[in-house]
């Protein structure tokens, strides 16, 4: 992969000059302390000393709703997505981890129209990031990214190291190659590997994933997950933060002017009461804890079990989200028979006592 | 982007195709018979399934659901369901005529395993309404006989009135190269000339099986499965010779919207068609 140096004060005037025929999205603070990715006018908005976003960027390619198609008595008529090209800025590595597994579920079996022509249409740009107390990457194996974006800027005293990794990341750079520099010295490269290392150590939550589509088989009927249900309050935020979450629902919204309706589409969550309802008011899933074991058996046994990775980039927004404490490092934790001290434990001891 | 396996469908997976209700007339009281064809002649010729798959049906201002084809493949050009009317999207298509239309799109999931079937004998049991789906597979059978050694149907209904398809399996009780056992489990009527008893009790009639050699196919109500299964296995058909289907919500039917899943499985394109030994398996239904 080439590699080329920016300096960190040209980045706005690179980003300027790469957008003037797309939208350009990144990272914006939200409040005190949060952050989203939001489209900017000037890049100069962006804060990119963040750690995540409130939500993933899986919120650009399939919006919570969308309408996918105009029906009418005798006719379907597809709703075209916003077809504007897309800059998506500051990208951390989980969070490409989180793509990619987005597009593979996509593209497998049958195509998911809607995802791949957003996903088609989005310019992806990575950058660095340090992890916090809930950062899990490490453990995931999604902490360095080497696919799945266009240009990766890798933050390095006051320059940037850009790892260009399609061909049309390529033709970004070669829009104002004058702000490039292709000289990588090998000071640069001691700094980097140095960096690596040192950002390697500064990990402070692990998982032992390869572990648990054993403990999800053995644990299956564990008191553990009785104790979660009792403290969650089946709100689905898990779901709605975690970019390898993917459920929706479909409505037919009729329209008042004309006998046609809208088929919309809109974010589901597993952990929901109405998940698994079918007619006559029978649900498969009526209790929490069965809704949780599809939660975690989705995250940390299927898909390590079919494709050899979790379903969970450890992005640990499900840690920074959860009301009660209920998360993946919680759950893997207590699977693995670790006293665990989060509010749903503390609650559950509390309540069968 | 890097897709990973063969992607099936290139176009809009989610785009249902008009389709015309040509034929709709009541079975029982709440269940109806529906005859559709795609306004599209092409399609409507050249749309290929397999007995076991399911379509999605659509109606303007309800709603989609799924629903089993009952229509053997070996007779393309129209599409037959059995609906049962239970909510919002089944009252809507009770209360469509014949020429209003629908939108179907499909077909999805695993059919039955036809090729594993042939050569075997093959027993249906069903009840209630899993005579839509079971019907798909038995026509298919009768239209390709020589390919099937003997085939045993055992049809379960509450009373007279609710058997789906009652005139259709008393004609094939006429044939001679199938056996075909029918029991409601009361007689209202006093006409019923069949066994009475619930379906379980048929299985003394079925002529010698010989296990090895026996696909037994199943569909019903839930606590049909448990007693059902319990005579397979007492007649030593192997496990994974018994194939049922499983119904679960479903959005999508392409292995997307998620509400399908048991464990790791998507029903709608692992099943619905699943052996009894894959069912053993799924932790959520043990
Ligand atoms: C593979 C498959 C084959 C089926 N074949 C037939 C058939 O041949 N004939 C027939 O009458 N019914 C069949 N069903 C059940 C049929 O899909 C439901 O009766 C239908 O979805 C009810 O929808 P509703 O809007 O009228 O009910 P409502 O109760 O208003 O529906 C509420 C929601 O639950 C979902 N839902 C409700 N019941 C079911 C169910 N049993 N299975 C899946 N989703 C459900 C609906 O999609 C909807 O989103 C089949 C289901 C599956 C999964
Ligand atoms: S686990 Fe936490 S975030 Fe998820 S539904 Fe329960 S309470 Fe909400
Ligand atoms: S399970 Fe939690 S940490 Fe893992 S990807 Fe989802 S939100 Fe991020
Ligand atoms: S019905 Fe949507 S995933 Fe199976």
């Amino acid at each position: 992969m080439r590699i080329v140096k920016l300096k960190q004060d040209r980045l706005n005037s690179f980003l300027e000059a790469v957008s003037t025929d797309s939208e350009l999205w990144g990272p914006v603070k939200k409040g005190a302390d949060k952050h989203r990715f939001k489209i900017v006018d000037n890049p100069a908005e962006f804060d990119l000393d963040y750690t995540r976003t409130i939500l993933p960027p899986k919120k650009i390619f399939l919006p919570p709703r969308f309408n996918m198609f105009k029906a009418m008595p005798t006719a379907y008529e597809e709703e075209t997505m916003d077809p504007t090209k897309k800059i998506l800025f500051g990208v951390h590595p989980c969070d490409i981890h989180g793509i990619l597994i987005m597009d593979q579920f996509y593209t497998q079996t049958y195509n998911d129209p809607y995802y791949i022509r957003s996903r088609e249409n989005t310019i992806i740009l990575g950058h660095s990031c340090w992890p916090d107390e809930h950062c899990l990457c490490h453990s995931t194996g999604t902490d360095v990214a080497n696919e799945g974006y266009d240009l990766f800027f890798t933050a390095l005293n006051d320059e940037y190291l850009v790892w260009i990794g399609s061909s049309k990341g390529d033709d970004l750079v070669r829009i104002v190659p004058e702000l490039f520099n292709e000289d990588l010295s090998d000071r640069d490269i001691q700094n980097y590997i140095r960096w690596r290392e040192d950002r390697s150590k500064a990990f402070k939550a692990e998982i032992n994933f390869k572990a648990m589509p054993d403990f999800m088989e053995l644990k299956y009927r564990d008191a553990v997950w009785e104790n979660l249900s009792h403290a969650c309050l089946a709100c689905g935020s898990c779901s709605n933060v975690c970019p390898t979450c993917t459920c929706y629902n479909v409505n037919d919204k009729p329209r008042l002017s004309e006998n046609a309706s809208d088929i919309a589409r809109c974010w589901d969550a597993c952990t929901l009461e109405s998940y698994s309802e079918v007619a006559g008011g029978e649900n498969f899933r009526e209790s929490r804890s069965e809704r949780l074991k599809l939660y975690y058996t989705h995250k940390l046994q299927a898909f390590i079990s079919k494709y050899g990775k979790p379903a969970c980039v450890g992005c640990g927004r499900c840690a920074a989200t959860c009301p009660v404490g209920i998360n993946v490092k919680t759950v893997a934790g207590a699977l693995d028979g670790e006293e665990v001290d989060a509010f749903w434990s503390r609650y559950a001891t509390e309540v069968t006592k | 982007m890097n897709g990973t396996e063969k992607i099936i469908n290139q176009v809009n997976p989610y785009k249902p195709e008009p389709a015309r209700i040509v034929r709709a007339y009541d079975l029982t009281d709440d269940v109806r018979f529906f005859q559709v064809r795609f306004a599209d002649m092409d399609l409507a010729l050249s749309f290929k399934y397999e007995a076991g798959q399911f379509a999605m049906i659509s109606v303007l201002g309800a709603g989609e659901a799924p629903f089993s084809i009952s229509s053997t493949p070996s007779r393309p050009g129209l599409l037959e369901f059995c609906i049962r009317k239970t909510g919002v999207v089944t009252d809507a298509i009770f209360r469509l005529k014949e020429n209003d239309f629908i939108g179907v799109r499909g077909p999805y999931g695993t059919g039955f395993p036809i090729e594993m079937m042939k050569g075997r004998d093959i027993l249906f049991v069903m009840g209630g309404l899993g005579a839509a789906p079971l019907r798909s597979v038995l026509l298919y059978c009768l239209d390709d006989r020589d390919h099937f050694g003997r085939i045993s149907v055992l049809h379960g209904a509450k009373r007279p009135a609710e058997m789906i398809f009652r005139d259709e399996f008393l004609h094939l009780k006429k044939r001679s190269d199938l056996d075909c056992y029918l029991s409601v489990d009361k007689d209202d009527t006093g006409e019923w000339t069949e066994n009475t008893g619930v379906v379980t009790t048929l299985f003394p009639k079925v002529k010698t099986i010989v296990p090895e050699n026996t696909a037994a196919v199943v569909c019903g109500p839930p606590i049909m499965y448990k007693f059902v299964i319990n005579e397979l296995i007492k007649l030593n058909i192997p496990k994974d010779q018994i194939l049922m289907t499983l119904e679960r919500r479903m959005k999508c039917g392409v292995g997307k919207c998620g509400h399908c899943a048991i464990d790791y499985i998507y029903t709608c394109i692992d099943g619905p068609v699943f052996t009894y030994w894959d069912v053993l398996h799924m932790r959520e239904l043990i």
